[in-house]
């Protein structure tokens, strides 16, 4: 990030040190092997919430810090660059959203100092098929009692395994709200997805569900609202995997030999490089501009938020793809780390809309 | 020729072919020779083509072939297209090493190693990549010494695809520790030998589709040297060739992703795919992959009538591009489910093309990789020379 301030610096220099030392890449790969549920380690989880994060986004009247989403981007970043997999986005960023802005006081109060605390991890329930399209959910709430019943399936669900409650967005007859359902409900059923990349995602299934009437959030414009502040978060968690990508295969570059040189020689490969630090430039500035845009509730943020995570799905495609081609055989192998980078860009790239649903949603925005 | 052996080949097929095999997947056929024999179908159908001398329909009827021209073997191929069936013959052996057999062996080699290639009963890994000799294949380490009735050879080679599957291996070894090019030989090697251990490993898409092959005091005939003591770099240059001839083409055929997309993505009031920016990408490899079909019959017909060419480097490279484009548009498609490893939840086409997208990545590595063949269409075709 472009000027921080010293708590920023202070809390990415930890964030750094923190990766570096508790969750390098080989903790994914012991997750990998382990069986599909929680889909994250726990022990780990516990320790950022110790450090603040799951609080960054919360009040300080629910333990929180308030700090903001350029500093939650911070972190991301860091979480990004060795491909830590944790429910922070999923519940410290989109449950803490939906909670402050969904209007609802009383399900804040209940469930944001548990999140913050990270006895709580919440997740989103949002897509359904093969395709991010929020706006039209096939899953319905209806009116039944005093409360709602809540029909349909919803996949993938991040973290879903972990969850103790999901943010169901669902069909009502007044438009599209939200749901706080926890995961012990009857008539709610969640499967593991295995997927190519390790998050815990469900598939879950809503059969006649039964919620109180005050488990719904509804507010004008609070879904787009969730979103965007996961959007911009993930697209900063996707800025770092993308530079990590790019340091470990410059540092390839100046070490692996062929016809007597170092290949970093190469003119080709030196464009290729540079052309690569050029795209990560022009993300940085876009994702950087998104958190600040949603920070100060400018009106441009939505439009920012696609221009953040279009240029960061394109970004961390290409390098992921850079990072295997420039390391030529090895690179192709799962012993390396280079397919991991692949596999989470692309993962990445797929939540909450990938390069196609941000271009056609900034066009829409702008009147192309 | 003509029309009657279209009529004879389509007849043959018609009752040859085992329907059990129609529109699937060759490729796993062809790289992995355990999930090949397993398979009665492809094992019945690898034997009739045998039988029949189509395994090898240019190669001449001594060495087990069926003595035909290229326009047979492009009618048989056509054919086979029509009705979803395959040549199961397309391997390592029948791609690379036997035509450089054909150009450089003794007679005595030709008569004992091409019959069991035609056949599809021998099937060969390629032993050149070494941990230090990639893109520099020349810089290539493996130590052959004469021991005088045989030679014994010491070292490592990596990637080696199909290696835990092989007889043998076609090797490049270090005759000559003075000279760079001039002192590798191309050698013959025996699977079974001691001293030889293929070790597995696991690529990004879960799949063991190479190997690293440790040789360690392994002894080999001295029939089994192709080509002159230290005339080796010639024998493979030739043989790289041919592998990027067989890389270049065999992509050419690729039908539309409309139907996939429509599925996916859905289409808009008009008929349109639905996302604007998606749709736009699709065109633009829709429209690459047919030109670059078109290219491949083009240079097919120039090189049939004699004629110079598209350098085959670059074609290499236009059919990777498109063939991983393709492949990653379609997992693009499929979205959300286009991201399952295994298990429930995921059709197996999903999982396939996800894991196939993941294999793509090779395309432009194997057989030398994006940036070698581009040096090489610089240097060679258009006279471009190092800036050093
Ligand atoms: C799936 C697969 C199957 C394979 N099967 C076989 C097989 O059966 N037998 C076999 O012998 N080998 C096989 N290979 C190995 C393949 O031929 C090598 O991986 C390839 O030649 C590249 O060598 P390398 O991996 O050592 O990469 P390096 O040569 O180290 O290259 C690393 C990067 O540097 C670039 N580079 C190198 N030199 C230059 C230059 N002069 N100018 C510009 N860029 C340069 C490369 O393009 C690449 O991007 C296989 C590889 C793969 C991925």
């Amino acid at each position: 990030m472009a000027v921080l301030n010293e708590e920023q610096r202070m809390l990415r220099d930890a964030a750094e040190a923190w990766v570096r030392d508790r969750a390098p890449v080989t903790a994914l790969r012991a997750l990998r092997q382990g069986t599909p549920a929680p889909g994250h380690d726990p022990a780990l989880y516990a320790e950022m919430a110790e450090m603040g994060w799951t609080g960054i986004l919360a009040g300080e009247d629910h333990g929180g810090s308030d700090l903001g989403l350029l500093t939650m981007g911070i972190v991301a970043e860091q979480l990004g660059r060795h491909l830590v997999t944790s429910p922070l986005v999923s519940s410290g960023v989109g449950a803490v959203s939906a909670l402050r802005l969904g209007g609802a006081p009383v399900l804040a109060d209940e469930w944001l100092p548990a999140i913050v605390e990270g006895r709580a991890v919440l997740a989103l329930a949002i897509d359904e098929g093969p395709r991010h399209d929020p706006a039209a959910p096939g899953l319905t709430a209806a009116r039944e009692g005093g409360g709602w019943r809540l029909s349909g399936a919803k996949r993938p669900v991040i973290n879903g395994l972990a969850a103790h409650a999901f943010l169901v967005s669902a069909a009502t007859p007044d438009g599209v709200a939200l749901f706080l359902v926890d995961a012990g409900a009857p008539g709610l059923t969640i499967a593991p997805l295995k997927e190519i990349d390790v998050r815990g995602a469900a598939l879950c299934h809503f059969d006649g569900v039964m919620v109180a009437e005050d488990a719904r959030l509804s507010t004008p414009g609070l879904l787009d609202g969730v979103l965007d502040r996961v959007r911009a978060v993930v697209a900063a968690e996707m800025l770092g995997t993308a530079a990590q990508a790019f340091d470990t295969t410059l540092d390839y570059l100046k070490t692996r030999m062929q016809f007597g040189q170092i290949i970093g020689r190469f003119q080709a490969l030196q464009h290729r490089a540079a052309a690569l630090y050029g795209e990560l430039e022009l993300t940085r500035s876009a994702v950087e501009a998104a958190l600040a845009a949603l920070d100060d509730a400018a009106p441009d943020a939505a439009s920012l938020v696609s221009v953040a995570k279009a240029l960061a799905g394109d970004l961390v495609r290409r390098m992921g793809a850079e990072m295997i081609q420039l390391h030529g055989g090895i690179g192709m192998t799962d012993e390396h780390d280079a397919g991991l980078y692949l596999k989470r860009g692309r993962v990445l790239d797929m939540s909450y809309g990938d390069v196609a649903f941000h271009r056609e949603r900034y066009a829409l925005l702008n009147g192309y | 020729m003509a029309s009657g052996f279209r009529e004879e080949a389509a007849g043959w097929l018609a009752a040859n072919f085992p329907p059990a095999l129609a529109f699937k997947n060759p490729q796993p056929y062809l790289t992995d020779g355990g999930y090949a024999d397993a398979d009665a179908d492809f094992c019945l159908w690898l034997r009739r083509i045998a039988d029949k001398g189509w395994g090898a329909v240019t190669w001449p009827v001594i060495y087990g072939g069926a003595g035909l021209t290229v326009a047979h073997e492009r009618i048989i191929g056509e054919e086979m297209a029509r009705i979803g069936a395959f040549n199961p013959n397309r391997s390592y052996g029948m791609m690379m090493l036997g035509p450089t057999l054909l150009e450089f062996a003794s007679e005595e080699q030709k008569l004992r190693f091409l019959p069991p290639i035609a056949r599809g009963e021998a099937r060969w890994c390629q032993g050149f990549s070494e941990p230090g000799a990639g893109s520099d294949l020349a810089s290539l380490q493996t130590k052959c010494v004469d021991q005088g009735d045989h030679w014994l050879v010491n070292g490592q080679k990596i990637w080696t695809s199909g290696a835990n599957h092989a007889h043998w291996c076609f090797c490049l070894v270090r005759t000559d520790t003075t000279r760079k090019q001039g002192g590798i030989s191309f050698l013959l090697i025996d699977m079974a030998t001691p001293g030889v251990e293929a070790r597995p490993i696991t690529l990004i898409s879960g799949t063991t589709h190479f190997c690293e092959v440790f040789l360690t005091d392994v002894k080999v005939p001295k029939e089994n040297m192709v080509g002159a003591l230290n005339g080796g770099w010639t024998v493979g240059k030739r043989l790289l060739q041919f592998e990027r001839d067989s890389l270049a083409g065999n992509r050419a055929e690729a039908t539309p992703l409309t139907e996939l997309a429509r599925h996916y993505v859905g289409t808009d009031g008009q008929g349109r795919i639905a996302n604007s920016d998606l749709r736009a990408r699709l065109i633009r490899n829709g429209i690459r992959a047919q030109a670059y079909s078109h290219t491949v019959r083009r240079a097919g017909a120039e090189t049939k009538a004699g004629l110079k060419t598209i350098a085959v480097s670059a074609l290499k490279n236009l059919g990777a591009e498109v063939s991983q484009e393709r492949a990653d548009l379609i997992v693009e498609i499929m979205g959300n489910a286009g991201l399952g490893w295994e298990g429930q939840g995921f059709t197996a086409e999903e999982i396939e093309a996800t894991r196939a997208w993941l294999h793509s990545r090779a395309f432009s590595i194997y057989g030398g990789s994006h940036e070698i063949q581009n040096n090489i269409t610089a240097k060679q075709t258009l006279g471009l020379l190092d800036h050093q």
